[in-house]
């Protein structure tokens, strides 16, 4: 009877510590969110839908280590299959290999806000980008978290830094540096 | 000066600030060169050191665009969305226990808002000096703005008792906080008693009651047992967010009305509320702001 006991407190205790750390990522889940999903109530959507999952597979997650990446990981795989069900437009200008012509087309002459040409890059480079710049993941981080090899890492964000660049630019402006290659 | 060959990725982690020490000085030794005329390869550095400070100025402005969302008040959907899942962990799972549960989790985003975390704080918007008043006031509305929060915005289950077992609601909740309570019927003013809850406050528990309108707005008086103080206070006013509350003590009662209504309205019903439980004057207005 008391092992029983102290089990049951043991595990309200841990799950007292999961709510806490859950809710202490709260606040970058939903920047993140908002980052990659642009404004709206579809950046708290995907921030909810993450929570729920994060519920249901709480024995995937490994007590102890940083729940950060795992939240991080969920929001990821579910924006994942969310693209796949619906691929929004950014997909098409991927195709695009001339910026400066994707711009052009949207609205000549006008600089694009930042917002905008994040939306602009592949979803992949965005990714990349965020866990490096916004939440200043260390690569190997974004590697385990994205479920890719560092080189991958590394080469979609040399190409969505460029990529943004270009965009923030405008067509026809190029600082130095531009040609720069690419490494792996 | 032997540096060893650097890659892109060297400018990368040099701008993320992912290298040791020792390679970020050789490789802002580096990129520093081209500032000596006599360097023959100033040119490809120059273009070097132009890039790493084109990510760096992407990322000023990526944080300068983001970095508000983490001040952001923390949405209740959310919030319910950590509680519920938390719950549904619980298997089975006693009323009691539940509300227990939401509760705590309440009183953490409490506590990370207060520290500053989530970006929630309260704001106590009443004339009176706080500080010479004492804090104890402003923690009861504090707490009454949570509960409301996390309660009202609960679909599934906002009470644990209906308001179909009033009496016996009634009941329950004085038999618990000791004293005997009234639920102040604000049906001439629109809102419907539909039931209530019984929560661990500071030193003892508090109950909620929650009222809707038809248009499903919810309004919870939050009723305390606990004022230690016993010292009378007029109403005051504090806001959290979208969550307006009057508040007061009386004796060792206090009080908090709690919605997402305009000041005047919950003014309004603040007034019905205390003469319907303190059939006497009414405590002094809050000052006119």
């Amino acid at each position: 009877m008391f092992t029983r006991q102290a089990r049951q407190q043991r595990q309200q205790r841990e799950r007292q510590a999961d709510e806490q750390a859950m809710l202490a990522c709260l606040p970058r889940l939903r920047r993140y969110a908002r980052a990659l999903t642009g404004a709206g109530e579809a950046a708290d959507d995907l921030v909810q839908d993450t929570l729920e999952r994060a519920w249901q597979k709480l024995d995937s997650w490994q007590r102890g280590s940083p729940m950060r990446p795992w939240l991080f990981s969920i929001m990821h795989n579910l924006h994942a299959d969310a693209r796949r069900r619906a691929p929004p437009t950014t997909v098409a200008l991927e195709e695009y290999d001339d910026i400066g012509q994707a711009q052009a087309a949207l609205d000549p002459g006008v600089l694009l806000d930042l917002e905008t040409a994040l939306q602009l890059l592949p979803p992949e480079q965005r990714e990349v980008l965020l866990l490096v710049v916004l939440e200043e993941m260390r690569y190997e981080d974004v590697a385990a978290t994205l479920g890719i090899p560092v080189g991958t890492v590394m080469s979609r964000l040399s190409r969505a830094r460029e990529r943004l660049r270009r965009l923030l630019q405008g067509p026809g402006e190029t600082l130095p540096g531009s040609s720069l290659k690419v490494v792996k | 000066m032997k540096i060893p060959a650097i890659s892109e990725e060297d400018l990368h982690a040099f701008a993320d600030g992912q290298l040791s020490a020792e390679r970020a000085s050789e490789i802002a030794a580096w990129l520093e060169q081209d500032l000596n005329p006599a360097s023959a390869s100033a040119p490809a550095h120059a273009d070097a050191a132009q890039q790493v400070r084109d990510w760096r100025w992407q990322k000023r402005a990526l944080h300068a665009h983001f970095d508000p969302v983490l001040e952001e008040a923390l949405p209740p959907r959310l919030a319910a969305a950590v509680l519920a899942g938390a719950a549904h962990e619980d298997r089975p799972r006693a009323p009691a226990a539940n509300a227990a549960r939401w509760w705590r989790m309440a009183a953490m985003l409490l506590l990370s808002m207060a520290s500053g975390v989530g970006g929630w704080y309260l704001h106590d918007l009443s004339g009176d000096d706080v500080h010479q008043r004492g804090q104890a006031p402003l923690v009861l509305a504090r707490q009454a703005a949570v509960a409301h929060t996390v309660f009202s915005a609960d679909m599934r289950r906002p009470v644990e008792v209906g308001a179909d077992q009033e009496q016996a609601l009634v009941t329950w909740l004085s038999r618990r906080l000791g004293t005997s309570l009234r639920a102040p019927k604000l049906a001439p003013l629109g809102y419907d008693l539909i039931g209530g809850r019984l929560l661990p406050g500071q030193s003892g528990p508090v109950a909620q009651f929650m009222y809707q309108d038809a248009a499903g707005q919810r309004l919870t008086l939050y009723v305390s047992h606990e004022q230690a103080q016993n010292r009378d206070t007029g109403f005051r006013f504090a806001q959290e967010g979208r969550v307006n509350v009057f508040y007061w003590i009386d004796g060792q009662f206090g009080y908090a009305l709690s919605g997402g209504i305009a000041r005047s309205e919950l003014s309004r019903i603040a007034s019905s509320v205390y003469e319907q439980l303190t059939p006497v004057s009414p405590p002094t207005p809050a000052p006119a702001r």
